[in-house]
């Protein structure tokens, strides 16, 4: 009897281990270290996309608990179904929001924030792009969460849709 | 273009002769009179040549870059060496598998040939769980990833080998790495054979030792090649990094060196039946769970150079084919072991070697939880974690303690039976002079945690009692003694290095120096070469001691064409109580040079051990033949 048992727990047990992996292979899986919380968001200049003139993130990272740093262009499909979230995280959360305009024509990107509002309180320009590499994005849309102190306690990469959002609004509302 | 047909029909061939011998073997079960022994034999071999016959004309095909094969195409372009020409066909997945097969042909056949003093039987049912994993290996090489898929038009450049895999060490890996893991298969079906038919008892111990050892010396020589290369190419500095796929190597070596140990009990007590059987067949299950977490991308790591889900799933659905295959066997069969309860006196052999398997499972278990785990924790509950060094270190450093304390003393007790109050004296003395060593090492060189110091004593205990075997034992069981010398002298290497270890990183412009404890770091200059597929940038460092001679190190960063990619070559200057680690990284903008100088002892008895460990082996497969011949 008892040996019965051990073989049905062994057995269960096996096919457990099967469906776990069998789910793990459909699941998107991207890498994130887990002391990406040491590392802090590096501190940059670059050219403010109204007025022009340089501005460091240390002078932007100021005065809010969180921040989120977007990386977007107009050009990018996925950014446009992720900006609908961003413009809620705008209004519903003391989160300051970011942007940095990748590789992107000016006028477009004007066009662009018309059309679906703009929810950046500050905007830079990546104009070639060194930048976001710099920051260790692998490519746009990419967001990066910091807190108070600039550390990156979320990286989001591909587009933040419902879920993420979800997330975020978890990770901020702690 | 006529060789991606020749070596799809060739593949094809393989197929339809496996699925024949596959019949054959089976039918040849129930009715004696059909089997035809030397039908067999030649179909063992077709399958071996056809199997041959694909893989060299994936290997002209890399030679004569033909781009209309996707898999040239992918991981080859012209101006790549030659010598890398070749490696490229087992450096990417389709090739790898490929060679897979090729192995598993071969040591079908040879196996075969080797077994004709094992009942027929037991050979025939061996064969047919051999086929049943070739099989799965040529479906899944026909199906989801085949190497002679045609591209049409024919591009004129390929898209080229990832440069970190373009190195002479990577080229003999795989293949030394998958002997390791494709022997285990023999392993596997044999037990399972014996397990159907009975015949788990000292004689199946003493023919399947054979295959047993070279597998685990292949694997040890296997991983060892990785570490190198990780060393060097990585530029990361250090040999081991509890990465997944590292991990992954290591659990099927940790089942099989306790396997190796199972057989030699099995082979001279008759004991530990179920452990040998359970164990083979966890030795070989790791091994293609390896390959599915690696090849599935699953998990993430530096190794994921191919991955694909749908690859994934097919072999998830194969693996958990085996797995329950041998699951179900193993129930249903176990009560056929010849169990004899004997008992087993608690100084003896048989006992230490039992609790080092219990400790070798427990090493295992941490390895496989630390890697599986953040898949589990994904899938339930969507957090995503990676599990680092600390999570091991902590778990399995305090364990290594008993666990080489009972290395130490086991080799010393007899089988059966041992007067162990006659040799404890020695053995005392012995103890309590390696603890005044390790104690004295740390306090000389100041501040080592207590635990670390205990695990010194308990290294130094086996390394001076492993040399006190190889002199006074001499030539009698002279293999295992090796081995353990060399596993103790691992220990002792691997902890010195990381105690001793030192580093220093900074960034430097030309003319820019930096101190390093007594040492002066300079970069002289820098240079810019061009080589046939990549550009090379070079900077001079001298490094000024007192009293000293100076040492220049040239480490190089190479910017490869194909794909673009930037790597970093680490100088190193290896001595032999101390390497010398330069490494350097671009920083944007090109003004200064990342700069990493560390300095490593005992680097080098590290890897001289592991091939130490692996001589013992190699010492147990020849020693076996020699007796063979007489």
């Amino acid at each position: 009897m008892k040996k019965r048992y051990y073989k049905y727990s062994i057995v269960s047990f096996l096919i457990f281990t099967f469906f776990i992996f069998y789910y793990g292979l459909k699941e998107k899986n991207f890498y994130t270290p887990e002391d990406i919380s040491i590392k802090k968001f590096p501190n940059l200049i670059l050219n403010d996309f109204y007025t022009n003139s340089k501005t460091s993130f240390d002078d932007i990272l100021i005065g809010s608990n969180y921040y989120l740093i977007n990386i977007w262009a107009s050009w990018c499909l996925p950014c446009r179904e992720e900006h609908t979230y961003l413009v809620q995280l705008k209004k519903n959360s003391p989160i300051k929001i970011i942007g940095i305009n990748y590789k992107d024509k000016r006028d477009n990107a004007l066009k662009f924030l018309d059309r679906y509002d703009n929810p950046y309180s500050v905007i830079l320009n990546d104009n070639n792009g060194t930048a976001s590499i710099e920051v260790g994005a692998y490519g746009v849309p990419e967001s990066f969460i910091l807190n108070a102190e600039k550390k990156i306690i979320k990286k989001i990469i591909g587009p933040i849709d419902k879920k993420k959002f979800n997330e975020i609004k978890k990770l901020i509302n702690k | 273009m006529i060789l991606n047909y020749l070596g799809n029909f060739a593949l094809l061939f393989c197929l339809i002769i496996s699925l024949v011998i596959f019949i054959t073997s089976i039918s040849s079960l129930n009715n004696k009179n059909f089997f035809l022994k030397k039908n067999l034999n030649e179909l063992l071999f077709f399958k071996f040549f056809f199997a041959v016959l694909s893989f060299s004309s994936l290997i002209i095909l890399f030679i004569i870059s033909e781009f209309s094969n996707e898999t040239v195409l992918n991981n080859s372009h012209i101006s790549k060496p030659l010598f890398y020409k070749i490696s490229g066909t087992w450096g990417n997945h389709e090739g790898s598998l490929l060679l897979w097969l090729l192995i598993l042909t071969f040591f079908a056949f040879f196996y075969f040939l080797n077994s004709k003093n094992r009942p027929i039987d037991e050979r025939l049912l061996t064969i047919m769980f051999q086929e049943v994993i070739i099989l799965g290996f040529l479906f899944f090489l026909l199906k989801a990833s085949n190497p002679f898929n045609i591209i049409y038009p024919v591009p004129k450049e390929g898209l080229g080998l990832n440069p970190i895999l373009q190195d002479p060490l990577l080229a003999i890996h795989p293949p030394v790495l998958y002997l390791g893991y494709v022997t285990t298969s023999i392993v596997f079906s044999s037990s399972l054979a014996g397990l159907i038919k009975g015949n788990i008892n000292n004689m199946w111990a003493k023919d399947i030792k054979k295959w047993v050892f070279i597998s685990w010396t292949f694997l040890t020589l296997g991983i060892l090649l990785g570490s190198i290369w990780a060393y060097y190419e990585l530029g990361w500095g250090g040999f081991w990094f509890w990465d997944p796929v590292e991990n992954i190597s290591l659990m099927p070596w940790l089942s099989l060196t306790a396997l190796v140990h199972c057989v030699l009990a099995l082979e001279k007590r008759s004991i530990l039946h179920s452990w040998t059987v359970i164990l083979s067949i966890i030795t070989f299950t790791l091994g293609i769970c390896g390959t599915f977490l690696v090849r599935s991308g699953i998990l993430n790591s530096v190794h994921t150079f191919a991955n694909d889900p749908e690859r994934g799933l097919y072999i998830l659905f194969f693996l958990f084919f085996l797995i329950f295959l041998s699951v179900f066997i193993y129930f249903i069969y176990e009560d056929k072991f010849e169990l004899n309860n004997k008992n087993l006196n608690l100084y003896t052999k048989e006992t230490s070697i039992i609790l080092n398997n219990w400790f070798v499972m427990y090493f295992l278990s941490v390895i496989l939880i630390g890697t599986v785990y953040p898949i589990f924790l994904e899938v339930l509950s969507n957090e995503k974690i990676s599990v680092g060094p600390p999570f091991f270190n902590k778990l399995i450093i305090p364990f290594l303690i008993p666990f080489l304390i009972f290395m130490s003393i086991g080799p010393n007790l007899k089988w059966i039976k041992n007067n162990y109050f006659s040799k404890k004296l020695k053995l005392i003395i012995i103890f309590i002079l390696s603890i005044i060593l390790s104690t004295l090492v740390s306090k000389f060189f100041g501040n080592t945690a207590l635990n670390i110091t205990i695990l010194l004593a308990a290294s130094f205990y086996l390394f001076i009692i492993t040399i006190k075997d190889l002199i006074k034992k001499g030539f009698k069981n002279y293999s295992q003694t090796i081995s353990h010398f060399g596993f103790s002298l691992l220990v002792l290497s691997v902890l010195l290095n990381s105690i001793f270890s030192n580093e220093i990183t900074s960034n430097m412009r030309v003319g820019d120096e930096i101190k390093f404890s007594d040492k002066i770091i300079k970069l002289q200059k820098l240079e810019n070469t061009t080589e046939a597929n990549f550009l090379k940038l070079i900077a001079y460092f001298k490094i000024e001691e007192k009293n000293k001679t100076e040492l220049v190190l040239e480490p190089e960063i190479r910017i490869y064409d194909k794909p673009e990619t930037i790597t970093s070559e680490a100088a190193i200057k290896t001595d032999i109580f101390k390497d010398r680690f330069l490494v350097i990284n671009l920083v944007k903008e090109n003004e200064y040079l990342n700069v990493r100088y560390q300095e490593k002892p005992f680097m080098l008895w590290i890897w001289i051990s592991a091939i130490i460990i692996s001589i013992g082996g190699i010492i147990n497969i020849v020693k076996k033949n020699e007796k063979k011949i007489l």
